[in-house]
């Protein structure tokens, strides 16, 4: 039977190893978990305030009509990059950001949810208006040339790759949704393992914050 | 309801006639907007004895695919896998954030309500190859991650 001191001991070198296995994966390489605020954040998402990417876009909508960040000022932004050919995690992302109005009660007229497409080649501006009217009519997408897509997707640290599948090709992408305050400042990262509640919050923190 | 019923009905039956048997529930389709091309069918499958989805058809898709989607370091990968292995007695659940039957190059639209006919085909520890027909009711996109209709109360999130 270990004594009581071995057993202090050993309590004590869990939790050294917890802390320290916590502070690693606090830590990790992930470009996006480098917020400035850290264990502080106020968010359920990661907190990127401050962060020197992210800025903003100049991109095409579904209308035809040129948009960029400063159109939406006064309102939150959630912004995903995705491709209507999917069948999995982009219309799961499409169906909370849809939750996450219906939570928000009249405060969604505040929230402007954007789609980005990285498949600009099949995503046309028709198909678009379609696909986001199937989740929300006051959803937006927005979509460019090859080059301006690429652009707008390295301003975003978002990664994406057509992969050819049988006679066809799918896209890989990166599936975090950003936030942007009604100043039009970037604040938020979330991960697309996060739930509606958890997007809901951050909106909500953001939404309290004056324009 | 009533085409819960059917749909659990068409699978009792389907399994009933084969001799190894895979039950099916709970399949559905997500739907999609005109000139979409490709969408995905979820389900649970349970075999009787080992077994493996070797390959699927469908009358409204020219290609169907058996798809893996796999999340790293937040960027999301989706893979054709040349099939997927089935335990004797153990539910293998096709949901969204992991397996699904991909449909490609789609022949219509497909509304919510619908009824997307689906071969599944399989595979015996012997290799011998034995298929199963469903139908897989289509939630409407924007209809959440669910078969439609759902039960009253009944519990889809996971």
């Amino acid at each position: 039977m270990p004594s009581i001191s071995t057993f202090i001991s050993s309590r004590r070198q869990v939790l050294v190893w917890l802390v320290a296995s916590g502070t690693l994966l606090l830590s990790g390489c992930d470009p996006h978990t480098s917020g400035l605020y850290g264990g502080n954040s106020p968010f359920k998402g990661i907190d990127i305030t401050g962060a020197d990417y992210a800025s903003g876009f100049q991109l095409t909508d579904f209308n035809g009509q040129t948009r960029s960040l400063n159109d939406f000022k006064g309102k939150v932004v959630m912004l995903y990059f995705g491709f209507v050919q999917c069948p999995d995690v982009c219309p799961t992302a499409l169906s909370r950001a849809a939750d996450v109005m219906q939570q928000l009660g009249p405060q969604a007229a505040d929230l402007q949810v954007i789609f980005v497409t990285v498949d600009p080649e099949r995503d046309t501006p028709e198909l678009l208006r379609e696909y986001m009217a199937a989740f929300h009519p006051s959803f937006l997408a927005l979509t460019g040339s090859a080059e301006a897509t690429q652009r707008t997707a390295d301003e975003f640290r978002v990664h994406y790759k057509k992969v050819p599948t049988g006679s066809s090709y799918t896209m890989d992408h990166t599936a975090l949704s950003y936030l942007f305050d009604r100043q039009g400042r970037i604040r938020v990262v979330l991960r697309h393992e996060q739930t509606a509640d958890d997007y809901t919050a951050d909106v909500r923190a953001l939404l309290a914050q004056p324009a | 309801m009533k085409q819960l019923i059917i749909a659990g009905l068409l699978a009792v039956t389907a399994t009933a006639w084969s001799q190894t048997t895979v039950k099916v529930e709970d399949a559905w389709v997500r739907g999609t907007v005109a000139t979409q091309k490709a969408t995905g069918a979820f389900m649970r499958l349970t075999p009787s004895v080992n077994a493996r989805l070797v390959d699927a058809k469908s009358p409204v898709a020219g290609v169907v695919e058996i798809h893996e989607m796999v999340l790293e370091k937040d960027i999301m990968r989706m893979r054709q896998i040349p099939g997927l292995d089935l335990a004797a007695g153990r539910t293998m659940e096709l949901k969204p954030g992991g397996y699904h039957v991909m449909l490609m190059d789609l022949k219509q639209a497909l509304k919510g309500g619908e009824q997307v006919p689906i071969t599944l085909v399989f595979e015996d520890d012997a290799k011998k190859r034995f298929t199963l027909d469903i139908k897989a009711p289509v939630t409407a996109l924007g209809g959440g991650n669910a078969p439609m209709p759902m039960k009253p109360g009944m519990d889809h999130k996971h």
